[in-house]
């Protein structure tokens, strides 16, 4: 039964997964992105779904993530295998040191604070002209020849995306899933059934940060450049608003939100330059008609108006 | 074991220029089934605040047993085997009844940080084996803030009692409930506790509970102990029939 399942949402995903492939190359490029920002989504919703920890400042991760690969392809002519498993690890461990100081405070402190630390990676990025190449970005990044092709580029990313996707569907389905949404729930009733809050609030954060970098990394070979706007807190407010508009209450609802929010940016741009006006619309749909996201309203139905958007149940 | 169980020494806490513990001292005794009373605001909540580590004392110690737990956070001496319930219901509302406890279990074994293996069915039968004790078996997959207030007291006296502490502390477990509930409720604690050999302390306002459950009592009157003793000693005090029950003589309905 459960084989059976499984094995029918296998076949599902990846015959949904080819489809691109025979796609003319703008969609294909569509599809790509869409794989990538829906990770970088998923990761950032491990903070937000289920920990219940609103971070501001995801982009910093991700933008970690971007110029480490860069860099390290760009300038020190690292091997590629090396430069892009080095960008989640650096990224993990800049998320270590900020998220010991983040977790400190709670709510909107704590919001603050990840926003005050992207930004000053973004200054980084966006100043330290002769490493990062400043506002004009690194650009030219040497790509292995292996994944030159934006087929073969699609199908990598798809086998990333589709393994560190299960490892965080284990994870969340693990323990130390439930554990993460008890904290969530009641920090300090979780303390009090002896949960250490701060070590399991740190380990999310770190995990979520280092995916993010993989995220980054990936989007790095995709557009062959990293460039500040990668780690600017519009980046951070753009995966906020996918997780929302999906919903941070399913495991799949961010990356359905970076899906609907991708292609409909792609569509609207090719008709009006007006997207901002379209971007509010959603808002507001996002707010009045799928409050705790489009999944929910699928899955459960229409509700009522959320007060607080993101406030299930 | 040697010794008392849990040692309170010269407890001292203040709220701004409040003195919510005036240096407060006394023993538990391994398997004892104690009461805390006094009116409110003379400190039990603080009290229980101190020795589970939510707050710091200012000054005074903590043992429990035979180890100094001053001051340690309320995660490590949940691992020594001291578990509370709240004075105000305090679970986790959106988790299923199911997942509270099963919560408390995977904490307890050690198993709650694991990252691979699926948490769905580990720790089932300990788990519904601590709700049929609370009586909510059958709301095993019911979304927990669903409950009926009595039930979430149930509930959390269940997530306390799968941490299969040494110590149980319970901050008015009865308060808000039926009277038809508190006996269901205190007929529990005292067989589980019986049955386990656990040692309970544990603050009520509800005199029928505190007289027929508790086999020491100490009264606690603004942050200081005026009187412990057997239940029958401090019937007679009139010390504490001045603080706390007022000039009148203390009533205790008997039940039949």
């Amino acid at each position: 039964m459960v084989l059976a399942r499984r094995t029918a949402v296998a076949t599902a995903a990846t015959a949904l997964l080819a489809v691109p492939l025979g796609l003319p190359k703008f969609y294909l490029l569509l599809a790509t992105e869409i794989l990538i920002m829906g990770l970088f989504a998923m990761a950032f919703n491990l903070l937000l779904g289920y920990g219940g920890m609103v971070s501001f400042g995801h982009a910093a991760f991700y933008g970690v993530g971007a110029y480490t690969c860069g860099l390290l392809l760009k300038k020190a002519d690292v091997p590629f295998a090396v430069s892009f498993l080095a960008a989640p690890v650096v990224a993990a461990a800049v998320a270590l040191v900020f998220g010991l100081l983040c977790i400190r405070l709670t709510r909107i402190y704590f919001s603050m604070l990840t926003l005050a630390f992207s930004q000053i990676v973004w200054a980084i990025a966006f100043k330290w002209y002769s490493l990062t190449g400043g506002d004009n970005g690194l650009i030219g990044i040497p790509v292995p020849s292996a994944l030159a092709d934006p087929r073969a580029l699609y199908l990598f990313t798809v086998a990333i995306v589709v393994l560190v996707g299960g490892l965080l569907w284990r994870l969340v389905n693990a323990p130390f899933g439930r554990t993460l949404l008890a904290v969530r729930e009641n920090a300090e009733r979780a303390e009090f059934v002896g949960i250490h809050v701060r070590r399991v609030q740190l380990a999310a954060f770190v995990i979520s940060g280092g995916v993010s970098g993989l995220a980054g990394a990936l989007f790095s070979l995709f557009s062959r450049g990293a460039f500040p706007d990668y780690a600017y807190w519009t980046k951070s407010a753009e995966v906020l608003l996918m997780t929302l508009l999906g919903g941070p209450y399913v495991f799949l609802g961010p990356a359905l939100g970076a899906a609907i929010l991708i292609a409909l940016n792609s569509i609207v741009t090719s008709f009006t330059e007006y997207w901002p006006v379209v971007l509010g619309a959603v808002l507001l749909m996002l707010i009045y008609v799928f409050p705790g996201g489009v999944t929910r309203f699928f899955l459960v139905g229409p509700t009522a108006p959320a007060r607080a958007p993101g406030e299930p149940r | 074991m040697a010794g008392p169980l849990l040692e309170v020494a010269r407890l001292k806490r203040s709220f701004g220029g409040f003195q919510a513990l005036g240096g407060v001292s006394f023993q538990v005794e391994a398997g004892e089934i104690s009461a805390v009373i006094g009116p409110n605001g003379a400190g039990k909540t603080t009290l229980f605040n101190v020795i589970t580590g939510h707050l710091a004392p200012d000054s005074g110690r903590v043992g429990f047993a035979g180890r100094d737990i001053t001051g340690q956070p309320p995660h490590a001496i949940c691992r020594l085997g001291l578990a509370r319930s709240f004075q105000r219901t305090n679970i986790f509302p959106r988790l299923s009844v199911f997942e509270n406890v099963q919560i408390a279990i995977l904490s307890h074994e050690r198993r709650a940080y694991g990252l691979w293996t699926g948490a769905q069915g580990l720790g089932r039968d300990r788990t519904m084996e601590i709700l049929e004790d609370v009586g909510l078996a059958l709301r095993a997959a019911d979304p927990s803030g669903s409950l009926s207030y009595g039930d979430q007291k149930q509930l959390e006296l269940g997530i306390a009692l799968a941490l299969e502490p040494t110590l149980l502390l319970l901050d008015e477990p009865t308060a808000g409930m039926s009277p038809q509930e508190t006996r269901t409720s205190v007929a529990l604690v005292a067989r589980i506790a019986r049955e386990r050999k656990l040692t309970v302390l544990f603050t009520e306002h509800d005199m029928d509970v505190v007289f027929s459950v508790a086999q020491r009592i100490r009264v606690l009157h603004q942050g200081r102990l005026i009187a412990e003793g057997a239940p029958e000693e401090i019937r007679g005090l009139a010390e504490v029939k001045r603080v706390y029950f007022g000039e009148g003589a203390i009533r205790t309905r008997r039940a039949p």
